[in-house]
């Protein structure tokens, strides 16, 4: 249920010409994708996508659009050659997708590797009731800091090409 | 019973060629990063959907619980998003330095320029 309302609104961004509109559905889009983690027990993860993908993200997409203008042209051509690309992929992926095991298929590979000692031992080991706070901030805690180092390496990026951007503009300023 | 059992996979799979589709066919540079948005969500959702176990709960220790879902992919997928949105504050400031030096964020007029350059 959930899932078509998300194909709903994401067939509608396709549609969409006004840019204004299409990044307020990707918030909604993230709104819907985080009730459906929650449906999926995935509560940490809801509550990121709401928090990050829903507010952040739809808030520098709005700075963007206010700096670069709403209006999207019409695509020139026909749309075959992608579309077809897109189908031909599509199938290949849907043809991979026959051999994955069930939804929610207690045997399932994924659930059988490392898994299940998170899940016996990390409240012993660490005294953290919630097991995802214990696997990100210990048992793999060497991905978290390289995600910082990610973020941090984004923000000197952002702050490169925008904060460079301030000083050609008072140099071209300058001689006038 | 097979069918249902893939249900989520096939979703995630016409999720992610919209925001593919969104990518190769927008003109717009804008537009093409919200399709990036959607074809990464749609990959989480994939994850998140792999990591869920019949009858589970969330993976908190709590009396009574029968199974937890998997923890592995919801860490894998938190990192991913706060990945995802550094990449997308990266992709938006390179729009906002092409929209100051062509004046344009239509792919087309771009490339027009560079032809004639």
């Amino acid at each position: 249920m959930l899932l078509g309302f998300l194909v709903v609104i994401a067939l509608a961004v396709v549609r969409l010409r006004n840019l204004f509109a299409a990044v307020m559905l990707t918030g909604i889009y993230s709104l819907h994708a985080a009730l459906l983690f929650i449906s999926l027990d995935a509560v940490d993860v809801a509550f990121t996508e709401a928090a990050v993908g829903a507010g952040i993200s739809t808030v520098l997409m709005l700075a963007t659009l206010g700096l670069v203008g709403r209006e999207e042209s019409r695509p020139r051509g026909r749309g075959w050659l992608p579309l077809t690309v897109v189908l031909v992929t599509g199938g290949a992926l849907v043809f991979a997708t026959l051999d994955m095991p069930r939804f929610g298929d207690p045997n399932a590979p994924v659930h059988t590797h490392v898994a299940p000692r998170y899940i016996q031992d990390s409240p012993n080991e660490t005294g953290v009731p919630n097991m995802v706070t214990s696997v990100l901030a210990s048992y793999r805690g060497y991905d978290t800091l390289g995600e910082t180092v990610v973020i941090l390496t984004a923000g000197i990026g952002v702050l490169l090409l925008l904060g460079g951007r301030r000083r050609d503009n008072d140099e071209d300023e300058g001689p006038r | 019973m097979s069918a249902l059992g893939l249900y989520n996979y096939e979703i995630v799979i016409v999720l992610m060629m919209t925001g593919f589709y969104v990518v190769i066919r927008s003109p717009n540079l804008v537009k093409k990063i919200v399709g990036l948005n959607i074809f990464q969500t749609s990959v989480f959702i994939l994850y998140i959907s792999m990591g869920k176990v019949a009858d589970g709960t969330a993976p908190i220790v709590m009396e009574g619980a029968r199974a937890y879902s998997n923890p592995l992919p919801h860490v894998l997928i938190l990192t991913a998003i706060v990945v995802g949105v550094a990449t997308t504050a990266l992709g938006l400031a390179l729009v906002v330095r092409i929209r100051e030096a062509y004046g344009s964020v239509d792919e087309e007029a771009i490339q027009k320029q560079d032809r004639v350059g």
